[in-house]
């Protein structure tokens, strides 16, 4: 080839297909981190104050429940990814088309991943504390819960960004 | 850094902070207090208390009851919170457990030591110590004649071994010399934790240094006022004083200095008034510094 190599030309070759599938892993990966990382917060706290203040258990698993549901939006998002991939004849792979859609895939993977981690760990640390003051004063659970709620739509936000970015993904038609 | 710990603190310490939460609610109330001052009688008290967290540890007992008895009770419900505490813990939070028992231990090696020395029973002795500051061979204190001997028999397996390196002598044991050797200890056990609690930094750092130097400052007067009169000379008193606190280094030359109470009472109001005007005092310091002001009123009264 006799030209100079650049990392804008590094970058470019690698395939539209290596991007759109580690968006997909990064969607789900780092989504259900988030959830995990939400959920061993809020479980911690909630079994220790559970033991002088057993009524707190079931209403605060409510917390979990919106830690999970991070979770589910990262899956949902992975199989609407995956459906997006589409396979593209060899003469078309490095077209800007090409690049394009798989560019697109990645950041939307990128978007509800990270989105779902800081909201899954943004329910968690709520959570505990819901946990804990509950178990001094029940009237504190609802309020603290209405916080919870404004939390856990970060990552509705993220998702909402994320299909908006995938619906865009148009691999260029094969030619016959 | 401020801010972060809350993404990794409930890994080692969420469970733990929920018990203690707990525990709080369970801590008796002003109305419980008013309760407890209308009663007539120890059974009154014990129906009273049975209504609180320390019910179980009080319903097995036959009346008629003893005040020692309720006491030792509720005592036994602190040291199970603790034990449980201790067993869920993990590194360092567990030797900041144990370092809470350290002061317990050396108060009851004093006690059977200077209950020896009075000829009372090991049993009897073994009976009044403090839980929190039992360990394995405690018995064998009654055995020892001099510090040597204490150390090399029982001490030297104990957490307390590393205190005891300013205050063997190898004269007998008599009154003056437990007492000194009590001071002595405690006053290794609180540099040591105090050097313990700066190692982690940030919350239990600037907590624990404003707890440990009232302690601290504490008994500088406690050892000032009761040794006034005795044939403990200056220098002797200045080496039992802790090396930090709100009073040290001037206000320890200052307290060594002072032959009566009333000299006392106003050195230390002098410089707890310096201390509280001063930039680096924490609100709760401050606060602290009102409580002996009472207590030393009441010594004088």
């Amino acid at each position: 080839m006799g030209e100079s190599s650049s990392w804008s030309r590094a970058l470019v070759q690698i395939s539209p297909y290596t991007f759109a599938s580690i968006g997909i892993a990064i969607s789900i990966g780092v989504s259900v981190l988030g959830a995990a990382w939400g959920i061993y917060i809020t479980g911690s706290s909630l079994i220790g104050a559970a033991i002088k203040a057993p009524r707190i258990t079931s209403k605060n698993l409510i917390s979990v429940i919106f830690c999970e549901a991070v979770a589910i939006y990262g899956v949902i998002v992975a199989i609407i990814l995956q459906t997006k991939l589409e396979s593209v004849s060899d003469s078309q792979l490095y077209a800007p088309e090409s690049l394009r859609a798989g560019y697109a895939i990645f950041a939307s993977g990128i978007i509800v991943g990270f989105a779902n981690l800081f909201c899954g760990l943004c329910v968690g640390i709520i959570g505990s504390s819901c946990a804990l003051s509950d178990a001094q004063n029940s009237t504190l659970f609802v309020k603290i819960l209405v916080i919870e709620i404004f939390g856990s739509a970060l990552g509705l936000f993220g998702v909402i960004v994320g299909i908006i970015m995938s619906s865009q993904a148009t691999w260029p038609a094969k030619t016959a | 850094m401020y801010g972060f710990e809350a993404l990794t603190f409930n890994i080692h310490g969420g469970y733990l902070e929920a018990i203690v939460r707990g525990h709080r609610s369970g801590l008796l109330t002003a109305a419980d207090y008013n309760n407890l001052c209308q009663c007539e009688t120890l059974d009154d008290i014990k129906m009273h208390l049975s209504a609180t967290e320390y019910g179980p540890y009080l319903q097995n007992e036959p009346s008629p009851l003893h005040t020692t008895t309720i006491v030792e009770k509720c005592t036994l419900k602190l040291v199970d919170e603790y034990k449980h505490m201790l067993c869920q813990a993990t590194e360092p939070l567990s030797t900041f457990l144990e370092y809470i028992t350290y002061g317990h231990m050396i108060d009851n090696v004093v006690l059977i030591v200077t209950g020896t020395l009075h000829e009372r029973d090991v049993q009897e002795l073994l009976e009044k110590c403090h839980p929190l500051g039992m360990f394995d061979s405690i018995a064998t204190l009654a055995v020892a004649q001099n510090m040597h001997e204490l150390y090399r028999l029982v001490l030297v397996d104990t957490p307390l071994a590393p205190y005891f390196s300013e205050c063997i002598t190898s004269e007998d044991l008599d009154d003056m010399n437990i007492e000194i050797m009590r001071n002595t200890l405690y006053k290794a056990y609180l540099e040591d934790f105090y050097k313990f609690c700066q190692k982690p930094g940030g919350a239990t750092a600037e907590i624990m240094s404003d707890l440990l130097a009232f302690e601290a400052d504490r008994r500088a007067v406690n050892i000032t006022i009761n040794s006034i009169g005795t044939e403990l000379t200056r220098d002797d008193r200045r080496k039992l004083y802790s090396n930090f606190g709100l009073l040290y280094p001037y206000g320890h030359e200052e307290l060594a200095a002072c032959e009566d109470i009333d000299q006392c009472v106003c050195h230390y109001l002098f410089q707890a008034k310096e201390i509280c005007r001063s930039p680096s005092a924490s609100p709760s310091v401050i606060g602290s510094y009102a409580i002996p002001w009472e207590m030393l009123m009441s010594w004088h009264s």
